[in-house]
């Protein structure tokens, strides 16, 4: 070691590194002296303590923690839990949302669609079935003309008739009957005799309002024609009114459009 | 050479023993390892001064140990001990670096 074989020059400050090479190689000479054995029992004991030591940070848990170190972790902990907490309650309201969300538009779907069939049947764009009458006008002499046929499309209408034929053509709103040749046409299609109306609705009704004083069989009667009435359980009407967009009007907007049936 | 090997044969028997450092050691075992190396680093210097002497060294070693331990208890009783351990780091680092700087204008002349 250093004191029992000291260097030759000891000047300090700038050695040369080939001087220093041999004052370090000068510390470790190996003399078994008491000095040795003691350095290199102190450098083992060191070089123990920082593998140990390295060895202890990389499996530290929590116990070796200090309090503040501790309460710092706690706090960290407790803040990252209502963080979450509140993410989770955040979450849960826009899941309950989205849920109810589904349900009310499932709902405006069963509206839309209601509401779809009721303008299709209004507007002739759907096939309608139901309980309804049948009524045949015969006219051998051709006398019958179309205000006869509006006639008794109004008394039908009158006693609650919600689907209207008259011969292969749906009647709606812009339907309109006129005078030809052959007989009666409907929105331009000529019917030849025998008409046959078709009507949805109370049959009852709509067959005692054919033959009230004064209506349509009368009238038709007077005309040398005949009007028969058959009550049906069920009546197809499979005529369908094709309609243009219409290319003026647009829907005025409504402040709340609940739905109308 | 007889510290370094001491320090490698250290380090591999640390490695391969795989101790479990006892409970009561855990807060002062890292400011004694960096009080060691202080004073390791302050011999190497000493050494390369031509002043090396081991009686010195191996009172310091001891010395700066068992003080640094004792400063990290002391400051573990009175509420202190993170701000003091951080104290002592830096006391220790700072002379840590001094004598590197020395060594190495030692072995680099620079």
């Amino acid at each position: 070691m250093g004191a029992s074989s000291p260097p030759p020059d000891r000047d300090r400050g700038s050695a040369g590194p080939r001087i220093a090479g041999r004052r370090i190689a000068g510390i470790g000479w190996p003399l078994a002296t008491k000095a040795n054995v003691l350095v290199l029992t102190l450098a083992l004991l060191l070089g123990f303590a920082i593998s140990a030591q390295v060895r202890q940070t990389r499996t530290q848990g929590l116990e070796t923690l200090r309090e503040d170190e501790l309460l710092g972790v706690l706090d960290t902990v407790t803040q990252e839990g209502v963080r979450l907490g509140a993410e989770l309650r955040d979450l849960e309201r826009t899941r309950d949302r989205l849920a109810s969300g589904a349900d009310s538009e499932l709902e405006a779907i069963d509206i839309a669609r209601e509401r779809a069939d009721t303008l299709g049947l209004l507007a002739g764009s759907k096939a309608a079935t139901g309980p309804g009458v049948r009524l045949t006008i015969a006219d051998p002499d051709g006398r019958v003309g179309a205000t006869v046929i509006l006639d008794a499309i109004e008394e039908l209408r009158d006693a609650g008739a919600e689907v209207l034929q008259v011969g292969p053509q749906r009647v709606v709103m812009g339907t309109f009957f006129s005078d030809s040749d052959a007989g009666v046409s409907v929105s331009g299609t000529a019917l030849s005799p025998p008409y046959v109306i078709l009507a949805i609705g109370d049959p009852a009704t709509m067959a005692s309002a054919m033959g009230i004083p004064g209506g349509v069989s009368e009238s038709v009667r007077g005309l040398r024609g005949e009007v028969t009435v058959e009550q049906l359980d069920s009546l197809d009407i499979t005529a369908i009114h094709r309609s243009d967009p219409p290319r003026f009007a647009t829907p005025a907007p409504t402040p709340d459009p609940s739905p109308t049936s | 050479m007889i510290p370094a090997l001491g320090l490698l044969a250290g380090i591999v028997i640390g490695i391969l023993v795989r101790p479990d450092v006892p409970l009561w050691l855990q807060p002062y075992l890292p400011i004694a390892v960096i009080a060691a190396l202080d004073a390791v680093f302050g011999a190497v210097r000493a050494a390369l001064d031509g002043i090396f002497d081991d009686k010195v060294f191996v009172v310091s070693f001891l010395s700066n140990v068992v003080v640094a331990a004792f400063i990290v208890y002391l400051g573990d009783q009175l509420g202190v001990g993170a701000q003091l351990s951080t104290g002592v780091i830096v006391v220790l680092g700072v002379r840590i670096f001094s004598n590197v700087a020395s060594i190495r204008r030692h072995l680099f002349s620079a």
